[in-house]
């Protein structure tokens, strides 16, 4: 089951003399579910431009199970489903309108045609949907059309460019249900800039800051580095920090601005439950625990660095 | 690839109220143009005495039709051609095209062939109102068929060049009011140079090429020019999107 499905090599975007993304390379195998990271403006996007053919590459290739995107696009995008920012809807058109046309567009054998679409709309919670107008579907159920559109033609990679954005918190479960379902038996690529999204259904993660890959890996380590090794203490009487620090674990102790002590232990050790003790034998005060988890910009800031040290 | 492209563009443009609204108009104009051409037919010809003077009625008709039929095609074609690139461009929808296995050549000549066939039924639908007079007369069917073979393909060449203007930009109206302008331009170019008959400038005009057909006329060169044209600016379409996916 190790095939190579996607096959990114020093991938780079120029524009207008400004790198928009530089030296990206890396691969993906089947049955992967890769989350794509990254802040606003960082390359998410035209680095999956480039995946699916949509903007040629300054330098660098894609291979598509082995098929050169530049050399032989019609053979690589028909394995390539790919739903971006704002989904590609023909709005005059009914949903199984739209659908039978991407069906046809995307090669689907005239015979399967009603049954793909069929399948696709149960996949995605569609079926009651299928007579309306996409201009009168909510946000969230043109996202979903534009999901179906993306994996009727059971590719072997999908491409999803942020599929959770407008959603609601249902939706959003089912979509990332259904991503990693998709995961099962496709090569599946999203970017997002939602992190607990990508620790949920991501096998990969890969941060991309700046045009640059600055993390690449399992998405074990990222969610090392996310809960680390902190915690955020609130007390109402706070002791000297020499009282804390007596604590077994606790290795060192900041003052917050809001009035919260960020409690760092060493690793490996929980000093949670030694901490409650204490503030509940000395009369602390203890109102809030918790773990403190790093937000996506420190985790860049953390990761960049990272990169830099080694 | 072609045709399921084309079946989309002649899907869209019956699910909006705007195809059905253009071919009711245009049929009202052309059918108010027949009958006013009949009408006068019988007040002139009733007072042409000598047969040298007479004139048979399909060219009569058929000359007051097909001429106001390719001066209306110049507002008509502006109309439906500035949405098919640049509607999609602006809802982003391209992306969806550009994603599917598909050659751009592919993309612009379904687009074409939807753009044509919508406007084929428009002339087909005007042949028949014509051809409608064979009840009581003999009818110079060769003539009809010049004629409707002549405006096909100037309705052809509008549209290749709306196509072209309509991947320039991505506001349908700015499209549609300069693909105006340039085929009116277009037409008119031999009204300018009428002085001078072996002109360059009056050869590439549209009209220029359209006579000989309305005369009934069938001349090689013509279809040359007109296939030319036609070519021209789809190759030129396809340029255009290929410079999209190359400078982003």
């Amino acid at each position: 089951m190790n095939t190579v499905t996607v096959e990114a090599s020093g991938l780079t975007r120029i524009y207008g003399g400004r790198e928009a993304v530089s030296d990206v390379s890396f691969t993906l195998s089947k049955g992967e579910v890769l989350g794509f990271l990254g802040p606003n403006g960082a390359g998410k996007s035209t680095t999956m431009k480039m995946l699916t053919g949509n903007l040629a590459p300054s330098s660098g290739s894609v291979k598509i199970c082995g098929i050169d995107m530049v050399e032989n696009p019609k053979e690589a995008k028909a394995l390539i489903g790919y739903l971006p920012e704002s989904p590609p809807l023909y709005r005059e058109l009914t949903v199984d309108e739209f659908l039978t046309v991407a069906a046809r567009l995307h090669r689907v054998s005239r015979s399967h045609v009603k049954k793909a679409v069929q399948i696709v709309k149960e996949r995605c919670g569609l079926t009651e949907m299928g007579k309306r107008l996409i201009e009168n579907l909510s946000k969230g159920y043109q996202q979903r059309v534009g999901i179906a559109q993306a994996i009727i033609h059971n590719p072997m990679v999908v491409i999803l460019d942020e599929p959770t954005v407008g959603l609601d918190p249902i939706q959003i479960r089912d979509i990332r249900a259904l991503i990693k379902e998709l995961g099962g038996e496709h090569s599946v690529i999203l970017s997002t800039h939602i992190l607990p999204e990508v620790e949920m259904i991501c096998d990969h993660v890969q941060i991309i800051h700046k045009g640059q890959l600055v993390f690449n890996g399992s998405i074990d380590v990222l969610r090392q580095q996310r809960h680390g090794n902190k915690l955020l203490v609130g007390l109402h009487n706070p002791p000297a920090s020499e009282e804390l620090l007596k604590v077994p674990g606790v290795v060192s102790i900041d003052t917050l601005p809001n009035g919260l002590l960020r409690v760092r232990h060493a690793e490996g050790q929980a000093p949670a439950e030694a901490l409650v003790q204490a503030a509940v034998n000395n009369g602390w005060g203890l109102h809030q625990i918790n773990p403190d988890q790093t937000t996506l910009e420190e985790v860049f800031v953390q990761l960049t660095f990272q990169e830099l040290a080694a | 690839m072609i045709f399921t492209i084309a079946r989309k563009e002649l899907k869209s443009l019956f699910a909006s109220p705007m195809g059905w609204v253009i071919l009711a108009l245009l049929q009202f104009v052309f059918g108010t143009f027949f009958l006013i051409g009949i009408d006068q037919y019988f007040q002139t010809m009733s007072g042409m005495i000598r047969p040298e003077q007479r004139m048979g009625v399909t060219e009569f008709v058929g000359h007051n039709v097909f001429s106001i039929a390719s001066f209306v095609m110049l507002f008509a074609v502006p109309l439906l051609s500035m949405r098919l690139i640049s509607e999609e461009r602006r809802q982003q929808t391209l992306t969806f095209l550009f994603s599917a296995p598909l050659s751009l050549t592919e993309i612009v000549l379904g687009k074409f062939v939807g753009l044509v066939s919508f406007l084929t039924i428009v002339i087909f639908l005007m042949a028949a109102m014509m051809s409608s007079l064979n009840l009581w007369s003999d009818l110079d069917f060769g003539y009809i068929f010049a004629n409707v073979l002549g405006l096909w393909f100037l309705v052809a060449s509008f549209s290749a060049l709306g196509i072209y203007v309509s991947s320039l930009t991505h506001q349908p109206v700015v499209a549609g009011i300069i693909t105006f302008v340039a085929l009116f331009a277009l037409l008119i170019l031999d009204h300018f140079f009428a002085g001078d008959p072996s002109s360059t400038m009056a050869y590439l005009s549209l009209m220029r090429h359209f006579e000989p057909f309305s005369r009934g006329l069938l001349d090689s060169s013509d279809f040359v020019y007109f296939l030319l044209f036609i070519i021209t600016f789809l190759t030129l379409t396809v340029r255009r999107l290929d410079a999209d996916r190359l400078r982003g």
